[in-house]
């Protein structure tokens, strides 16, 4: 089976944390121990909805050391492909779910001498973790949030009341930014960066960091990618010897599954690398989203990450 | 020439590389001998540069000071040796500010000794700018005694703290910033080659 080990876990309780986050506790159904993590792991929360198998990342907002129990905070998406609708509205406290062992692929860089937090929304949850974990650490961070409105900034009370020092809240509809240049402009030698948040944020930090001579090294970021829906299109699994149809609204990697062919990956939202697949054949155009292939690998119409990419034309031949 | 090109080897031995002009808020230059010309030629491709570089030199008897000055850089240190430069380096490193780009150059060393204070104040090794220039001589570690000896041009040398033959080995250490020299007549003590250059 692919993916991380799977913990058989409980629903143990839901909070409504505003009109579009909720908040859901896990602790194991046998009533052990969880695994302790670091903080900017995910786990992939496995959800049966009706026919459908939906697998989708959420990064633990927990305590990383406390192995009683996970939480996660889930945006509900109401454009999207129903993983945080079904979350928000199917899930009830006394379920029982399948969730992942944590994967971490925002780590800290636990060399920086000052760790330097920018979220955007819902892009909070990693840097809830990190915070504990630098907190028992007596690691040097500080935060900068950049949320909607006030009655949208999840958990914006606590990280003040906490962390009145080190948490900068700013709200769009009061016309508020983070004023990134000089934001990075002055940080002490040995300071790394870590953005979460939408796609634009995340490369307005990358670019702006760049052009302050931050190196790569020390600018981290992550954005899973929900798979997008689009045409559907014919694939040819030619080491399983079968052609699949993958449909408007799953992804190429759930539609290999659903044939029953096992497909590594880990994250499912084309930032792990782990589900890269070699292309033997194609007649047509590749629909690269991921952030793991270069951008002449996307070019060179070889590779194919299954998890968020799709592809548009008569013929795609893959070696799996 | 100052360049020389080191034949290919294991993973552990450092690759260094050219200067290439970055973008930055300022600039420290840390170099030995010859690795003034590195400077040099960087200020030919990127003049605007020397307006925000620090330049700690050590000139080892060469004759680069003047050129140096004629760039015109924010600061230029020139000094007896790379340890009567080091609070220098250190106390700019501890100052400094992210968009600080650090450019190392001369011999393995002085380059590996700087790129050890610049990853201590926390940049990665990978975002440090390195070139080669001049000796090709190399600074050992003794593994029986960890004694250093530095400055080591030929191989087997003997080592300055315990006096054992030692073979000059390319593992390498950033720890250290040294290379390892491993004792080559244990088994048949007397037993040494005729040393010779470490690249002949
Ligand atoms: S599963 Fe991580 S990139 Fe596709």
């Amino acid at each position: 089976m692919s993916g991380a080990e799977k913990i058989a876990v409980k629903v143990t309780e839901i909070v409504p944390v505003n009109d579009l986050v909720t908040r859901f506790r896990f602790e194991r159904v046998d009533g052990g121990a969880l695994p302790t993590f670091s903080g900017g792991a995910h786990t992939v929360v496995e959800m049966q909805d009706g026919e459908i198998t939906r697998l989708n990342p959420y990064s633990l907002m927990s305590d990383p050391m406390d192995p009683s129990a996970y939480t996660i905070s889930v945006r509900r998406d109401d454009k999207g492909r129903g993983g945080s609708l079904f979350m928000h509205q199917k899930v009830q406290v006394g379920d029982e779910m399948t969730i992942s062992y944590p994967v971490n692929l925002f780590p800290l860089d636990l060399r920086a001498k000052k760790h330097l937090f920018l979220a955007g929304g819902i892009g909070i949850t990693p840097f809830l973790a990190q915070i504990k974990q630098l907190e028992r650490l007596g690691g040097h961070w500080e935060l900068h949030y950049a949320c909607r409105t006030p009655a949208l900034g999840s958990y914006v009370d606590e990280l003040t009341a906490h962390h009145p020092n080190e948490t900068h809240v700013y709200y769009d509809d009061q016309d508020q930014a983070i004023d990134l240049k000089n934001l990075l402009d002055g940080q002490p030698l040995g300071t790394h960066v870590y953005v979460c948040g939408p796609k634009g944020m995340i490369d307005w930090v990358r670019s702006t960091a760049q052009a302050e001579g931050w190196p790569r090294e020390m600018v981290h970021y992550e954005e899973f990618l929900a798979p997008q829906p689009g045409k559907p299109f014919e694939v040819k699994l030619a080491v399983s010897n079968k052609v699949i149809a993958v449909g408007e609204h799953e992804s190429l990697l759930e539609a290999i599954e659903r044939a029953g062919v096992d497909a590594p990956y880990l994250c499912r939202g084309g930032a792990c690398g782990q589900c890269e697949t070699d292309v033997i054949d194609y007649a047509g155009k590749f629909i690269h989203r991921d952030h793991w292939l270069e951008e002449e690998q996307q070019a060179s119409g070889k590779k194919i990450m299954p998890c968020v990419s799709r592809f548009e034309g008569r013929t795609l031949v893959l070696d799996r | 020439m100052s360049t020389f090109a080191f034949p290919p080897s294991i993973k552990s031995r450092p690759v260094w590389g050219s200067f290439e002009p970055q973008s930055g808020s300022a600039y420290l230059f840390v170099a030995d001998a010859e690795g003034a010309e590195a400077i040099l030629d960087l200020a030919k491709v990127a003049p605007a540069l020397m307006a925000s570089a620090h330049i700690i030199y050590i000139p080892k008897g060469t004759d680069f000071e003047t050129a140096l000055r004629a760039l015109n850089p924010a600061q230029l240190y020139v000094g007896p040796s790379y340890a009567a430069s080091l609070p220098r380096l250190r106390k700019t490193l501890e100052d400094a500010k992210m968009g600080l780009q650090v450019y190392l150059s001369g011999s393995e060393g002085l380059m590996g000794q700087a790129m050890r204070e610049a990853a201590e104040a926390g940049i990665p090794h990978a975002a440090i700018q390195t070139e080669h220039r001049g000796s090709v001589a190399r600074r050992m570690q003794c593994v029986h005694c960890k004694g250093i000896t530095e400055d080591v041009a030929v191989d087997p040398f003997v080592c300055s703290h315990c006096g054992l033959n030692l073979f000059v080995r390319d593992h390498y250490s950033r720890r250290l910033a040294a290379y390892q020299g491993v004792c080559i007549d244990a088994e048949a003590p007397g037993c040494v080659p005729e040393p010779k250059g470490i690249y002949e």
